[in-house]
């Protein structure tokens, strides 16, 4: 579903993407780890073009991804970040439904339907009136999962979604999380939580030096890491 | 002549007080006509120079042209005095022209543009860029990202610096006096050329301004206020 080849990312002289080949299929959960400045959250960001690789391809379902017709493909590629970043001038509800109705995908109508739908679905439909100041992080987060859902995404990409949260609050966004993850949807996961790698993803995915150094299912990865420079960061973070 | 001889003088005899409400009519006027231009100048200014910045890898050429042209501008009329600036316009390029008012209020306005275009782009560029990460990654483009999440929230964060700059040029109208413009302060000096005292028709005129001012400050406060109101709730 999403193929990526060769892609590189430098910024001026230094080199955060080394050449990054993958493939991830529809359905799959893949969680990315790897050292802090190891250009995990970078490789996500140039998924969507958030940051224009230097060079290298990325596919969605088969179709090269370009400046031209990114805003359609970032329609089909939701993106969760690690500050929310929830509009603060508008309401839950239109934060919710914005996209969708300017997008034309859905009137307003059907798309407060929608917004009302998720909400009580992650139970915060009483919230969908105000304003994102008057949310916990956890709250926000899953509001801001749930807006990234409204669009109906292919696949969701998360950058970091629990390290800017109280950790009382962490739970409540990696159920969630999980729950669609069941639910079959296709997740990109860059994390730190290895619990939540472990359970939930098919593969786990070590960058370091700009490069995958492994990429393995949970059991294997976390069990026999074969990587030195993984073996190493297991035994600082497990 | 005692003191109050010389206000009977200077506001009561042979209705005075209405050159003075006339120059505020002016006054109004002028401060109207030059805040709807620089707000559309300003705006506009710093839009194009916003999206001049805000291009990755390839820039394009013709707003880099637009940008740099804009540049001169906010540079020339930053530069240069209010007063030679106007002098320049009634003198020079609207030599012929007898509308001293319009020609002022023109004046102002494209003067204001170009400060009011510098608080408008601090206030976008200091709107969190995950904003516009957030709107562009839901595949809304460029513009209405803008128009729905980065500007609502500029303006909100600039309204006070934005009070200040009309403040300023709804004083500074008193300086299209000096180019024949018929506004409060031209009134205060017909008046005085008249009785040659000095004191009142320039004490009334500074109360004039300051009342001005003050209703204004106030209508903004109030405006202020509404904004922020999505803020709670």
């Amino acid at each position: 579903m999403i193929d990526v080849k060769g892609l590189k990312k430098q910024f001026g002289d230094q080199i955060v993407l080394d050449g990054i080949d993958v493939s991830i299929e529809k359905g799959e959960v893949i969680c990315i780890v790897g050292p802090s400045g190891c250009g995990k959250s970078t490789f996500l960001r140039c998924l969507t073009h958030l940051e224009m690789p230097s060079s290298g391809q990325v596919f969605l379902d088969g179709e090269e991804i370009t400046d031209k017709k990114i805003d359609d493909i970032r329609a089909r590629m939701g993106m969760v970040f690690q500050h929310f970043n929830l509009f603060p001038n508008m309401t839950v509800r239109r934060n919710i439904t914005l996209a969708p109705v300017q997008r034309k995908m859905m009137s307003q109508q059907e798309a407060d339907a929608e917004a009302e739908r998720l909400l009580t679905r992650i139970g915060l439909l009483e919230k969908a009136d105000v304003y994102p100041s008057m949310l916990s992080g956890g709250q926000k987060q899953r509001i801001a999962i749930v807006r990234a859902l409204a669009m109906n995404p292919e696949v969701l990409l998360f950058d970091e979604p629990t390290s800017a949260l109280d950790p009382e609050m962490v739970g409540e966004v990696l159920q969630l999380m999980q729950d669609l993850a069941r639910e079959g949807m296709t997740m990109i996961v860059v994390t730190h939580e290895m619990g939540f790698a472990r359970e939930v993803a098919n593969r786990v995915i070590f960058i370091d030096e700009g490069i995958i150094k492994e990429d393995e299912p949970p059991e294997e990865f976390f069990a026999h890491p074969k990587h030195p420079r993984l073996q190493d960061f297991l035994s600082k973070v497990l | 002549m005692s003191v109050s001889e010389k206000f009977y003088q200077a506001f009561l005899y042979n209705d005075r007080w209405v050159q003075y409400l006339r120059g505020v009519g002016t006054t109004l006027l002028v401060t109207v006509i030059a805040l709807a231009i620089g707000i559309v100048i300003g705006t506009v200014v710093a839009l194009v120079r916003t999206a001049h910045d805000q291009q990755r890898e390839k820039r394009n050429p013709l707003l880099a042209a637009v940008n740099f042209i804009l540049q001169i501008y906010v540079t020339v009329i930053r530069g240069t005095p209010m007063m030679v600036q106007l002098l320049i316009m009634a003198m020079v390029i609207f030599a012929s022209s007898r509308n001293f008012t319009l020609v002022g209020a023109l004046t102002l306005g494209i003067n204001s543009g170009a400060y009011v275009s510098e608080i408008i782009r601090g206030g976008l560029m200091a709107v969190d860029s995950g904003q516009m990460e957030a709107g562009r990654s839901l595949g809304l483009n460029y513009i209405s990202t803008m128009r729905f999440i980065i500007i609502p929230q500029a303006i909100k964060a600039v309204l006070p610096a934005l009070g200040n700059e009309f403040i300023i040029l709804l004083k500074d109208t008193s300086l299209i006096t000096f180019i024949g413009g018929k506004e409060l302060l031209y009134a205060a000096q017909g008046i005085m050329n008249r009785t040659y005292e000095a004191m009142f028709p320039l004490l009334i005129v500074a109360g004039m301004y300051l009342i001005l001012v003050m209703i204004f400050t106030w209508l903004l406060g109030r405006f202020e206020r509404k904004l922020r109101e999505s803020d709670r709730r």
